[in-house]
């Protein structure tokens, strides 16, 4: 009896939008008066902060500070259509959204602000902080503020913007199964290290080391809170989670979360990432999805690690101690000669 | 915070940015962990009612009787919904984007095919009310054989549990969704080592910490505004005013801040006996599942059968790979046709098979309908494949990351499907997570890319 460790890789790649396409959102913006923006939709954060992201995206092409940004989410009276919070759609599909509609919303700002500054909207830019600025002349600029007080006051203009993104639906060939079911692929490669005690057949996770490319992290620290949760759901999955431990068998179903078990905080491994980014080419800035993927790659690697750690190859999820001993058994008995 | 390479891919990531790229504190951090973020629980309305759900004991079985008249004695039992109060009381989830046909009952009407089908909803002043009437509520069964397993699902002759007269999803007259490229046969006689696994996984519940639920509250006009939890807002609303026979415009859904989805709040469940309670009662209804039924009747990702037969050349390149997967719906649709097609579209992986046969069924079961859940269609299949790699690999001898590198896709290779590859990046991931743990790699495949196949 002794404790084993291990380690195990995999690759993964993931799909970002629903499979097939046909999915649209859409988004509104609007300033207010005194030049703050609000983002209307009808997009679910369910925690993985889409707010924070759409306020991102919003600040980078209206040139404003994300301190001036509104996201005003989810009422079907006044947000426009959005299919839905999955897929690894939000970034992607709402995030384009708001690009068309932040684009349409910023040529009205600067051709405002071009009246109020007597030059050509082309001739200015914004500083990302709130002011409008003619290119070349630091000291010749207008503020967002100002510039959305004339606009309402003084030009009679709404400064506005509508979008949406569409990927239009791909229908499947059912002879041969042709088909285009996503936007961008996402990657994944994940290092468990495991330790597996054979007397209990526990296995402990020390340390998931990762490499992921999402084409362009809008915010690197979110990244990290995904690769984060998804690590610790992946490990779960791997060795924790099921409704029906004793599958196809319907008996023993857990009700509580005493009997689902998942790992607490002294289980949790020790986590290291890298971020690649190689930019889609239909992705906002080139973003691709990561929120779903972050669960895919651990789950293999820690059965291929309790593989190299004790050669108990373990085919039927969860990996509970259980089906460790058992594995490890069958494998003993096949050594004899 | 996990760091950026900037020296890979770096004339495409070139760009200069404001406000992309910034690791800004989310927006919402200090509310969520205050507990002052509001969700639809926290909004209080006067005169609210509870509904509570009376559920099948058994996997299939027929209803021969329901008595309603103990629970409606009890004392705060302000009306008990059966299936003859639902409009439309047959309904399949994806029907808007054209995956039919209706099957699934809002309410049981005489068979009920998995433990845990609704089939009365209590509506009562207080939940402790409601639950005590919901556990009044007398079902006469008449039990029928249950199919638990799909293998058995699938033979020739076991009893279909389905209308349709089979226990697979049908794709446009075919029993399963199929994609093939190139010649698999051919190319299993001419590989060198042929490997056959074949992996399983069960359910898996969705686990937020905040379950699924809804509360719907009458207008004035004739409107009723649903607080939800929903993942889709618009999804919801239309679907709930299908079943409920009600003009789209009647409904408004306020939601967009929830404790945790993963996939569990696609589904339209709750939404639309919560409405319906309020149309026939006129008061605020609130319908919330329990921590058990979240886990035992709220559908779970689905359990995954997946066998995979590869042909390997002597110098590690796969040649042909046949997946058959089972995907195992539970006794209704739900998002399960969409995910088993999602399943196969994803196969042979991030690699490179010249020769791919790929099966997937969508099969049902006399158990809780199974539905989305994060990485809908490829997280087992994931496990799958990167298990069989890691077989592979041991079995010829090669180092694991040499054997990825050496079959992962590159831009302008032909996935299964038939749509060329862009974009990819499988090579520069695994190169770079051999390099944070030190793991040597050969000259080879150091100098591998995803931008070309040398």
């Amino acid at each position: 009896m002794a404790k084993l460790r291990g380690r195990g890789i995999a690759a993964v790649n993931y799909p970002t939008g629903m499979n097939l396409g046909g999915d649209p959102s859409q988004a509104l913006i609007h300033a207010t008066t005194t030049g703050n923006f609000v983002v209307t939709l009808s997009s679910v954060d369910l925690g993985q902060g889409l707010r924070t992201i759409m306020t991102q995206i919003t600040a980078e092409v209206l040139g404003i500070a994300p301190e001036a940004v509104m996201i005003d989410t989810a009422d079907t009276d006044t947000g426009p259509h959005c299919m839905g919070t999955f897929a690894s759609r939000t970034t992607h599909r709402v995030g384009n959204a708001i690009i068309m509609a932040a684009t349409e919303a910023r040529k009205v700002l600067l051709d405002v602000a071009g009246e109020e500054l007597e030059v050509a909207p082309e001739d200015l830019e914004t500083d990302g902080t709130g002011r409008i600025v003619v290119k070349g002349v630091p000291g010749k600029s207008i503020s967002v503020q100002d510039a959305a007080l004339a606009a309402h006051f003084k030009h009679g203009r709404t400064i506005s913007g509508r979008g949406i993104y569409l990927k239009p639906r791909s229908y499947p060939d059912f002879e041969t199964g042709a088909m285009d079911p996503d936007s961008c692929q996402a990657h994944a490669c994940t290092i468990a290290e495991v330790e597996v005690d054979t007397e209990t057949g526990d296995v402990r996770v020390l340390k998931l080391i990762s490499a992921y490319e999402i084409g362009r992290a809008i915010n690197p620290m979110m990244v990290e809170q995904q690769i984060v949760g998804g690590s610790w759901m992946g490990m779960s999955h791997a060795l924790y989670e099921t409704t029906e431990p004793y599958y196809p068998n319907r008996a023993h179903g857990p009700v509580d979360f005493l009997g689902y078990l998942m790992p607490g905080p002294a289980d949790i491994p020790e986590y290291d990432a890298v971020i690649l980014e190689r930019p889609s080419t239909n992705g906002p800035f080139g973003a691709k999805g990561i929120g779903e993927m972050t669960a895919n790659s651990p789950i293999p690697a820690i059965a291929n690690a309790i593989f190299d750690a004790c050669g108990a190859r373990i085919d039927d999820l969860p990996i509970t101690p259980e089906k460790v001993l058992r594995a490890l058994d069958a494998a003993a008995l096949a050594a004899q000669p | 915070m996990a760091r950026i390479l900037e020296d890979v891919f770096t004339a495409e990531r070139a760009g200069s940015f404001q406000a992309i790229g910034r690791a800004l504190p989310r927006i919402d951090a200090h509310s969520h962990v205050t507990g002052a973020t509001r969700y639809y629980a926290d909004r209080i309305f006067p005169n609210l009612l509870h509904a509570v759900m009376a559920r099948s004991e058994h996997h299939h079985a027929l209803i021969r009787h329901v008595d309603l008249s103990a629970a409606q004695a009890v004392k705060g039992v302000a009306r008990i919904l059966t299936h003859k109060d639902v409009p439309n009381n047959w309904y399949t989830i994806l029907k808007l984007i054209g995956l039919g046909p209706d099957e699934e009952p809002v309410l049981a009407e005489d068979r009920v095919l998995y433990r845990g089908e609704p089939i009365v909803a209590i509506l009562a002043d207080t939940e402790a009310a409601a639950r005590e009437a919901a556990a009044k509520v007398k079902v006469e069964y008449e039990e029928l054989p249950a199919v638990l397993d799909v293998e058995t699902a699938i033979l020739p002759g076991t009893p279909a549990i389905k209308p349709h007269g089979s226990n697979v999803f049908v794709y446009e007259g075919r029993d399963h969704f199929h994609v093939h490229c190139g010649d698999t046969e051919a190319a299993f006689r001419e590989a060198d080592h042929i490997f056959e696994h074949s992996y399983q996984s069960s359910p898996i519940e969705h686990a937020p910490v905040e379950t699924t639920g809804a509360i719907a509250v009458p207008e004035p006009g004739g409107r009723y505004t649903l607080h939800s939890n929903t993942q889709a807002a618009f999804f919801t609303l239309d679907n709930a005013a299908l079943i409920l026979g009600l003009p789209f415009r009647q409904l408004r859904v306020v939601g967009g801040t929830v404790g945790g989805g993963f996939g569990g709040k696609v589904d339209v469940i709750v939404e639309p006996i919560a409405v319906l309670g309020a149309m026939l009662t006129g008061r605020p209804v609130k319908y919330s599942f329990s921590r058990g039924e979240e886990m035992q009747v709220s559908s779970p990702r689905a359990a995954e059968r997946i066998r995979i037969k590869d042909g390997v050349a002597a110098d590690g390149r796969i040649i042909a790979r046949d997946v058959r997967i089972l995907v195992d719906a539970g006794a209704y649709s739900r998002h399960s046709p969409y995910g088993t097609i999602k399943a196969a579209a994803h196969m042979p992986g991030p690699y490179t098979v010249p020769n791919v046969t790929i099966n997937a069924w969508c099969v049902y079961t006399n158990r809780t309908p199974s539905s989305a859940m994060r990485g809908f269609g490829v997280t087992i299949g994931d496990f799958a494949l990167e298990v069989q790699m890691d077989r592979i690999a041991r079995e010829l001898g090669r180092d694991p990351f040499e054997l990825r590198l050496q079959n992962a896709y590159r831009d302008g290779d032909l996935k299964a499907h038939r749509k060329t590859v862009e974009g990819a990046a499988l090579v520069e991931v695994i190169q770079a997570a051999a390099e944070r743990i030190g793991h040597p790699l050969s000259p080879e495949c150091r100098a591998m890319s995803s931008c070309q196949r040398t």
